[in-house]
């Protein structure tokens, strides 16, 4: 069983993220960024099913020199061998154009047993690279994955929906998407750390996947961030210590605001 | 007048509230096209969707596409953007809304802008849209460059508006190819109902967290007393104490009512992602250094257990 695992390089959540003022874009290089925390669910899964088998798990990401630094996480954690697509043309390329580079890069590695992603990226959020992965791919789609088996050339998933918990299966290959309740990410070990050192890590630029600047970034993108505005902080409210009245003062605002 | 493609979202037949929303932004933007896929048109359907607007729907019935996940509505909404070139296709923003609209976006090589708080004809023609990102800190403005702007819509983005329409129907024949249909659901245990609004649409959100200690009957209680939906912080949710589908946060649900009132829950940058757009927020915690209280409009510095009944009551007394 081969296995892919897409990552992301993201700004730290816990630091102060923002945007480029020169274009727009989400600023990867003036905030410390790492690997999605996310994507450790869907390096997690992929490393328990191929322990529990055979074969490898291959990370793959697209993104500049500073995401080696998701890469290496991955690998310290048990996974392989890594892929980075690094080229300046790709700097603000949206969903689509990261969905194309990362289906080509799939590809060239050799259309595994399973793709594997996170839930989400931490930044941007939009949930939405798995499914164009599959549909560029061709591939069955498989998201939001609480629970993942893998027997007899099928792929077997439990989902908690809002009306119901579902199962859903589809066959292999497929492009699965996981949550976070799905598993317990590992921390790299002392070995793990030492190993990762030693494995291959792969760059490839777009002209190794075939792929046009033009296909590609900023220019190419099918949205445009036309503005961005920092939300002013929310006034600080009025903050009462419960006496004894608490709940009661609770419910005189709640009522003064009309919402009783 | 181009057609704005609206997905309808509903359950046999029952439209949810969120697209009579999205009904009402697709009037700032064309003439609303309902689509349909599913049972209940006739009987339910059809009396909601021309109560907000809707002049035309497109009603796909084939089974298939139902048992089949997102990829079939997918190509029903591509065939649909071919024979209508619609000015815009709007869906709502749920996990399956947003897989739905990247498949799309894919297929006709068009922009996509998921989770949109706000959606608005753009000055040279085409959609304005309003995102709130980072955890809520920012607000972002973006336009649809190429092809037919895919746009999700978050619950509460709009104000549903009655503005009667014709719903005049029309079956769509769509062709569904074997492809998308690879993944099916096999097995689908529905959830006990809770009477209570569905979360991300609820006007008025509950939510515990660590200081429940994992008795949630007194934020239940203080929830009903408003008719609120009960949401839940990550760590409660992590201990069990309460089902994933009502945790709140980046993980969970993003939420934006008109009143948010977070019980015994901190406030880490992970639940502020999930209900810092919410329009007033308020928060009972013990410690009065919590996060939280930085977001407030009111706070208590009490005890939940002791605050939440008293206030129940007097919300309770105040309704008669």
């Amino acid at each position: 069983m081969n296995i892919v695992v897409c990552v992301k390089y993201v700004p730290d959540a816990q630091s102060d993220r923002t945007f480029s003022d020169t274009d727009n874009t989400t600023d990867r290089v003036g905030v410390d960024g790492l690997l999605s925390e996310l994507d450790e669910y869907a390096v997690e899964e992929a490393l328990k099913i191929v322990e529990a088998s055979e074969g490898e798990v291959t990370v793959v990401t697209v993104g500049p020199d500073q995401a080696a630094d998701a890469l290496k996480k991955a690998l310290q954690m048990g996974a392989h061998k890594a892929v980075h697509v690094k080229d300046d043309a790709i700097h603000g390329s949206d969903a689509p154009a990261t969905s194309l580079v990362l289906a080509e890069a799939i590809k060239k590695v050799g259309t595994p047993d399973l793709v594997v992603t996170g839930m989400a990226s931490t930044d941007g959020t939009m949930s939405v690279v798995p499914a164009m992965l599959a549909e560029r791919l061709g591939l069955p789609q498989v998201t939001l994955a609480s629970e993942l088996s893998v027997d007899g050339g099928q792929v077997t998933i439990r989902r908690d929906g809002d009306a119901a918990s579902e199962t859903i299966v589809a066959s292999l290959p497929a492009v699965v998407s996981v949550t976070d309740q799905i598993n317990e990410p590992r921390y790299p070990s002392f070995k793990g750390i030492m190993a990762a050192k030693k494995k291959p890590v792969e760059q490839w630029a777009l002209a190794d996947l075939g792929l046009d600047a033009s296909q590609v970034g900023l220019d190419a993108a099918w949205t445009r961030v036309d503005s961005f505005t920092k939300r002013p902080p929310r006034e600080q409210g009025q903050i009462v210590k419960d006496e004894g009245d608490g709940g009661t003062k609770l419910a005189q605002f709640l009522s003064a605001q009309k919402f009783i | 007048m181009a057609e704005v493609l609206v997905l309808v979202d509903h359950a046999n037949g029952t439209v949810r509230k969120t697209t009579a929303e999205l009904l009402t932004i697709a009037r700032r933007l064309g003439e609303p096209s309902a689509v349909f896929v599913g049972e209940g048109f006739e009987t339910v359907a059809k009396e909601t969707l021309a109560k907000y607007g809707a002049a035309k729907v497109y009603r796909v019935e084939a089974p298939e596409v139902t048992d089949y996940l997102v990829a079939p509505q997918a190509e029903v909404l591509a065939q649909l953007v071919e024979k209508t070139s619609p000015a815009a296709v709007l869906i709502v923003s749920s996990s399956a809304g947003k897989e739905i609209a990247a498949r799309l976006a894919v297929k006709t090589e068009s922009g996509l802008v998921t989770d949109a708080v706000d959606v608005q004809a753009g000055e040279a023609g085409g959609v304005s849209t309003t995102q709130s990102v980072f955890a809520g800190s920012y607000s972002v403005k973006a336009t649809v460059t190429r092809g037919t702007p895919i746009v999700t819509v978050k619950p509460n983005s709009a104000t549903p508006e009655e503005s009667p329409a014709a719903a005049a129907d029309e079956v769509f024949e769509a062709t569904i190819s074997e492809a998308a249909k690879t993944a099916r659901v096999t097995e689908s245990k529905p959830k006990a109902a809770t009477g209570r609004p569905e979360l991300t649409e609820a006007a008025i959100v509950v939510s515990g967290g660590r200081g429940t200690g994992g008795d949630f009957a007194p934020v239940e209680e203080f929830a009903d007393s408003l008719g609120a939906a009960v949401g839940a912080s990550r760590a409660a949710v992590d201990a069990g104490w309460y089902p994933h589908t009502s945790q709140v946060g980046q993980t969970g649900k993003q939420v934006s009512p008109q009143l948010y009132v977070a019980c015994g829950i901190s406030g880490a940058i992970q639940h502020r992602a999930g209900m810092q757009t919410s329009k007033t927020i308020v928060a009972v915690n013990k410690d009065e250094e919590a996060p939280i209280f930085e977001l407030v409009d009111f706070g208590v510095v009490g005890d939940l257990f002791t605050v939440l009944p008293q206030a129940t009551e007097a919300v309770k007394a105040a309704k008669g």
